[in-house]
């Protein structure tokens, strides 16, 4: 298969190369790969994979491209996508270890489940209609089931809470997709060399899906030509973001492990993807930056930088950048081939420790309350130790603020009682004039819309910490609203709290290279945390009740039919002139029954019973029917002692 | 069945005496037929009722994983060797540190969480105040306690205690599995150690398993201030936590603000207790379920544990029992009889296999006393009763390892089965995708293994509480008839309106009732200090005082007023009977056992109940029999007489006014647990008692 994709592959480029020429357009499409790797502070690898694909705003191809997907390109020309961004997400981000003030984190840190966000570039009146197809095709071309974000319960339409401002926005998420193989290869089918080669053949499943966190973002934007009659391009960003625990021997615990990407991955590079115009690999260590000297002129520092007491890699950099706070390594993979695979190595020879920048306030979200009945959410914001040196501080009125947004929804059978908000700055309890800056509120209807909240906190710097409260009732569902299984709970999905005035970004202190991933580092962008999903207990039917249900319903319908129908039918009156009339001449049941019988045999019609005294007869039929009782209790004894008896 | 039979064979009769009467309707006249013997049917159905309770252990079924998808013991532990050297080195940094050290400050909570972070937990301490349980009549059913702000906060005494959080690797964090070990920080204790030792051979385990889907917390409370208390304390601050400042963050050195961390809804919680040397051959594991209000964990989990402590680690579990009944002859009597009818029974069928050895049965009525006092009671039996307030099942284990607490060999094997069966158990809820659901919820147990779930023990209740809505009918329609008789003005024979002046005076002795019940807590606002003995007699003499009121200011009353006033007796008994049955009734729904132990009792009294003085002046056996059977039962079912009775069947006696102090330390703790018990004897059990009364002395 590989050498059949290898003797394909240079026929493609010279192919692309003969269109270009021929046509003789201004820019290619472009794709380029990129991995960088980080170890981070709790003994874990981070590895992120970058994809980039781009198509220039040309419509001379007409609805072809060489390296684009075709699948991504009618997707966006269909539906008028503007923007959208899918991530596919398993495991938490753990903000405190990994990061939280980095464009790394802020852009790949995402909620579990699958969230979806996209802007359309079409009337307002569209956007609804455009959003549920979209779901719907990404659903199929992802085998997921997005298409649950169709239902007009599952998404919202954030105004300014979601940091992009557009009132063709939409957003949704489903906490409770499970991530798997399934998702990945869709997924790996838009790039152009798949998995056979380039870094993205790192990609071994098993140490993919083993991960501490795995999340799989596609990205992609169109660039307006600005041009009459030129169709826009589009930049399709992947990126597969998973922290792998290397495996150690030593059992000293405060030693950094050492690893390789062959014991991280089981597999090696062994040469780019043909169609790139860029792979390359990075190494990120922070923190490393206070004990090296600041030239690296000559060659034998340089040497230092990669080649030390702390560390060593095993293989020399083409490149070392610096950045404000660590060293940034890049790696060449052309020159790796079979022979001699790119296998970049890490070896830690002395105890490391490092923290990572984390956001000014850390988030955590909570349920209080017990029972069926009605509870509340609380959101924590914590300052974080690295909240006073960060900056983005402002001054509003003379004092020195943090802002931060917080966009929620809220599903509708999780009524939310908005006027209970309740916000407490270092355990005082605040009105909300004095820190709710702007809200947005839009409540939910009844299996129709969800909620909203948006809302910009502005609190002090020196803030310790911030509680928001918010009551709700818990809703009933219809009985065929309730998932198939397993119930374990509703979902609340993750809230995003975002600082709109910090902005995370690597500023490196050399001018750039051209490679796509740095440059996306390089761009400020929001710093923004997403907090947990929250389960909410409903109140649930046993579903396996239906059975009892079933019988009681039909005995008191029974009940009452019958009785009611006695009553409408009886005539009292009769029955009483029957009675007196029987009462004389009664006879037992079984010896008329007899009679009736012999005078059917015989053929004569009924002789009237022979007269006897009341009180013989009486007397007779009850020891008659004693006697009768006991035979049968005894054959039923019989019957049950010699079946059972073997 | 028998009552039908009987029904028909009557129906007979009299339709064939030649005399032209008209049938009634079967049901109606079923209705008649039991009604018109009442006395014959209540003595059968109460006996039947004694005698179904008594073979309940005969109908206990063996329990059995109701959920598939808990798997118990289908995975291979993963415990190693290196995970027990964790545990064994905690246990001998703790023990060292009591060598050199006198118990004061945090250091051992500090020693603990250092093992905790080490593992790569998310360590953090919580202070907490150790007063909590203060009765508020209104607070009874209403959920547990929001946090309450207490202002005059001293720094004097408060506990602290240790959790760590281990994050499930690839989980989402949504639900949380909880386990809990007390352990006294100051004064210490061998065999708590050993419980430390298990649970953190545990979480070292736990620390680097992948298969974790719900996040593991492990809270290590400060059992200086009980058990109970510093569970609630911390799930009442991860439930509802208080966000304004608190005064008690700033006392000691340790600086707890802000640092609580949830993990998720609380899926499960397993308190672990380790306690005392085995007497028998075997460590020993004992389960303790049994909640506030007699509300018990999911079936499933006891039987995941019993499962794996018994086919598994070899230990030997058992549940409470009461000891006492283990050596009483009548209890073996009776288990010799139904062995032997047991037998019997085989013999003519060998399928009918319900006989069960005397010992057993002796063993099964023994726990299932203990099931049934402990859940009439309402008072969890441990840590786990907290959890159950927030709908999260738990259990308490207590393991007695059958080594001293020193021995070190024996102490690596204890580690590693203890461990192991905990790994087991969390394993399997960690399995569960849903909710605690597919076993019980309502059930006794007469063994670890062995359970009678609520339909067959509805059974028991159902007989004893059927003769009451007969007799009180029955009663009234003779009520009815006398009043005919004695009356002549023909507009005082509103025939429907007879039981109006009865239920005044019941209505009026419940509203006493009720303000009996709530008398204690504005007892307890009395300024000054008092022993318990004077409080009770504080609380004895005004309820007496209000008994009196109640009797002079309501006319018919009083069974001392003349007969004048006073109503029909019959009448009485029968509004008394249906104000039990309902109370029952009530009861019964909110916690079986109390209901079912109030019905032994308040059944024969109601039933019996009958005017003294007729039956002196008569002078005949059988009544005087009658009204010496009903004045023994009225002194037994009076409440402080029956705590004494069954203080004394326990083995311990108390007489003199010592009692009182007693009743009422045990009335307060009732309280205090928010037991509806409480409310039962206050509310149904005195008032019908006092009516009871009342008829007793009735001037008929």
């Amino acid at each position: 298969m590989a050498s059949l994709v290898r003797s394909w592959i240079p026929l493609l480029i010279l192919q692309s190369f003969l269109v270009a020429v021929a046509f003789g357009s201004k820019e290619a499409e472009q794709f380029s790969e990129a991995l960088l790797l980080k170890p981070l502070p709790d003994r874990k690898v981070l590895a992120h994979f970058h994809f980039e694909n781009r198509a220039p705003p040309s419509n001379s191809h007409g609805r072809h491209h060489h390296l684009f997907p075709k699948a991504i390109s009618q997707l966006v020309q269909k539906f008028r996508v503007k923007e959208m961004e899918l991530s596919f997400t398993q495991g938490r981000w753990n903000h405190e270890h990994w990061g939280g003030f980095d464009p790394l984190s802020s852009m790949n840190a995402k909620p579990v489940g699958v969230e979806l966000w996209a802007v359309f570039d079409v009337p307002q009146s569209q956007v609804d209609t455009s959003w549920k197809n979209l779901t719907h095709a990404l659903s199929g071309l992802f085998c997921a089931s997005i298409n649950f974000l169709e239902s007009s319960t599952s998404y919202a339409a954030p105004t300014w809470g979601f940091g992009t401002n557009s009132d063709k926005l939409r957003y949704g998420s489903l906490p409770r997709e499970a991530v798997c193989t399934e998702n990945l290869t869709p997924w790996l089918k838009l790039l152009p060399c798949r998995d056979k080669d380039g870094i993205s053949a790192l990609m071994n499943r098993p140490s993919v899906y083993r991960g501490f966190y795995h999340s799989q973002r596609l990205h992609l934007s169109t660039v307006e030509s600005g041009q009459e009659g030129l169709g826009s391009g589009i930049v399709l960003e992947q990126t597969l973001t998973v922290v792998l625990q290397p495996e150690t021997t030593s059992v000293e615990t405060n030693m950094q492990p050492s690893w390789s990407l062959s014991s991280l991955f089981g597999r090696k590079v062994v040469g780019s993807c043909v169609l790139a115009k860029s792979s390359n690999v990075y190494l990120q260590l922070e923190g490393r930056l206070g004990h090296e000297s600041k030239n690296v002129d000559t060659e034998i520092e340089a040497h230092k930088l990669w080649k030390n007491a702390d560390f060593d890699l095993s293989l020399k950099p083409d490149r070392v950048l610096r950045e404000s706070s660590g060293l940034l390594f890049i790696f060449d993979i052309d020159k790796s081939s079979d022979s001699e695979p790119f296998d970049l190595g890490l070896n830690w020879k002395l105890p490391s420790k490092w923290s990572c920048q984390q956001a000014p306030l850390q988030a955590s979200r909570f349920l209080m309350g017990s029972g069926n009945e009605r509870g509340a959410i609380a959101i924590l914001l914590k300052a974080t130790e690295s909240q006073e040196k960060l900056p983005g501080r402002e001054l509003t009125d003379g004092r020195c603020t943090i802002k931060a947004n917080i966009f929620q929804i809220f599903p509708w059978y999780i009524k939310v009682y908005y006027h209970t908000l309740q916000i407490f700055v270092d355990q005082q309890q605040k009105t909300d004039s004095e820190v709710l800056k702007k809200i947005n509120v839009s409540p939910s209807t009844d299996k129709v819309s969800s909620g909203m909240l948006e809302m910009m906190l502005e609190l002090p710097c020196e803030v310790k910490s911030a509680a928001i409260s918010i009551e709700y009732d818990k809703g009933f569902l219809h009985i065929d609203e309730y998932p198939p299984d397993a119930n374990q709970g509703f979902d609340i999905p993750s809230a995003l709290i975002s600082f709109p005035s910090h902005h995370a970004s690597l500023d490196f202190q050399e001018e750039l290279s051209k490679s796509p991933l740095l440059s996306s580092f390089k761009e400020k962008s929001l710093v923004r945390s997403y907090t947990e999903v929250l389960l909410v207990p409903l109140t649930t039917p046993d579903f396996s009740m239906p059975y009892n249900v079933i019988t009681i319903t039909c005995t008191i319908f029974a009940l009452y039919f019958g009785s009611l129908l006695n009553v409408l039918r009886r005539r009292i009156g009769e029955e009483e002139r029957f009675l007196k009339s029987q009462a004389g001449k009664k006879t037992g049941g079984v010896k008329q029954l007899l009679l009736r019988l012999t005078a059917k045999i015989r053929g004569r019609p009924i002789e009237a019973p022979s007269s006897e005294s009341p009180a013989a007869e009486s007397s007779f039929l009850s020891t008659k029917l004693i006697f009768k009782i006991i035979l049968i209790a005894g054959a039923a004894a019989a019957w049950q002692y010699f079946s059972t008896d073997k | 069945m028998a009552s039908e039979k009987r029904d028909k064979e009557e129906e007979e009769v009299k339709t064939d005496d030649g005399s032209p009467k008209i049938k009634p309707r079967p049901i109606v006249q079923l209705g008649i037929f039991l009604v018109a013997h009442s006395p014959v049917f209540s003595v059968v159905f109460s006996a039947a009722g004694v005698l179904a309770l008594l073979i309940l252990p005969l109908l206990a079924k063996n329990t059995y994983i109701s959920e598939n998808a808990l798997m118990p013991g289908s995975a291979r532990s993963m415990l190693s060797n290196r995970d027990v050297s964790d545990g064994s080195k905690l246990v001998k940094d703790i023990k060292n540190y009591w060598l050199n050290h006198e118990g004061q400050g945090v250091e051992v909570q500090k020693l603990i969480g250092k093992y905790m972070s080490d593992m790569g937990a998310e360590v953090y301490y919580q202070k907490f105040h150790p007063e909590g349980n203060q009765f508020h009549p209104l607070h009874f059913f209403s959920g547990p306690d929001s946090y309450t702000l207490l202002d005059n906060v001293s720094c004097a005494s408060y506990g602290v205690n240790v959790a760590g959080i281990i994050r499930a690797p690839r989980g989402d964090g949504k639900e949380s599995i909880v386990l809990v070990t007390p352990y006294d920080f100051i004064n210490g204790g061998d065999y708590e150690a050993l419980s430390l030792g298990i649970t953190s051979t545990l979480f070292s385990l736990l620390a680097r398993v992948t298969w974790l889907s719900k996040d593991i917390i492990w809270l290590v409370t400060d059992s200086r201030y009980g058990d109970y208390r510093p569970v609630a304390a911390w799930l009442t601050e991860y439930h509802s936590p208080s966000f304004k400042v608190s005064d008690l963050l700033k006392c000691g050195e340790l600086n707890t603000a802000d640092t609580f961390r949830r993990a998720g809804t609380v899926a499960a919680a397993l308190v672990l207790k380790v306690d005392g040397r085995s007497e028998r051959f075997e460590d020993t594991l004992s389960i303790y379920a049994e909640a506030s209000n007699g509300q018990m964990p999911n079936l499933d989990l006891i039987n995941v544990v019993n499962y794996l402590a018994v086919h598994r680690q070899g230990f030997y579990v058992k549940v409470e029992k009461v000891v006492s009944l283990l050596s009483s002859s009548w209890l073996k009597i009776i288990g010799e009889i139904f062995e032997a009818v047991g037998k019997l029974a085989r013999t003519l069928n060998p399928d009918w296999n319900f006989g069960i050895p005397a010992a057993d049965y002796l063993e099964g009525s023994a726990t299932l006393a203990s099931s049934l006092y402990s859940q009439a009671l309402g008072i969890p039996t441990g840590p786990h009763g907290a959890f159950r307030d927030y709908q999260v099942d738990a259990i308490t284990l207590k393991i007695s390892p059958r080594f001293p607490p020193d021995s070190k060999t024996r102490q690596h094997d204890f580690f590693l089965r203890g461990a192991r069966l905990l790994e087991g158990t969390i394993r399997s809820v960690n399995n569960l995708l849903e909710k605690f659901h597919q076993s019980f919820f309502l059930y006794l147990l007469t063994s670890p293994s062995k359970f009678i779930s609520v339909g067959v023990y509805m059974i028991a209740f159902a007989l004893l509480v059927a003769p009451l809505p007969m007799v009180a009918a029955s009663l009234y329609i003779e009520g009815c008839k006398a009043l005919t008789k004695s009356t002549d003005n023909p507009t005082e024979n509103l025939k429907s309106w007879k039981w109006l002046d009865a239920a005044k005076q019941v209505f009026a002795l419940h509203l006493l009732g009720f303000i009996v019940t709530l008398l204690p807590y504005f007892i307890c606002q009395v300024p000054g200090q008092h022993s318990p003995r004077n409080r009770s007699i504080m609380w004895g003499t005004t309820s007496s005082s209000l008994l009196l009121i109640t009797f002079a200011i309501i006319p018919g009353c009083s069974p001392f007023s003349s007969r004048h006033h006073g109503t029909n007796w019959a009448v009485l008994k029968s509004v008394t009977i249906s104000a039990a049955f309902i109370g029952l009734c009530l009861m019964s729904i909110i916690n079986f056992a109390t209901a079912e132990i109030g019905a032994l009792l308040l059944v024969p009294t109601c039933l019996m109940a009958q005017p003294i003085k007729p039956a002196l002046r008569s002078r005949r056996i059988k009544s005087l029999l009658g009204a010496f059977c009903s004045m023994v039962l009225l002194t037994i079912g009076f409440p402080v007489m029956f705590f004494a009775i069954s203080k004394g069947l326990f083995g311990e006696a108390v007489v003199g006014l010592s009692l009182g102090g007693e009743f009422w330390t045990w009335l307060e703790s009732l309280w205090a647990w928010k037991s509806a018990t409480y409310l039962y004897i206050g509310m149904v059990h005195l008032p019908c008692w006092l009516l009871c009364l009342c008829i007793l002395f009735h001037p008929s």
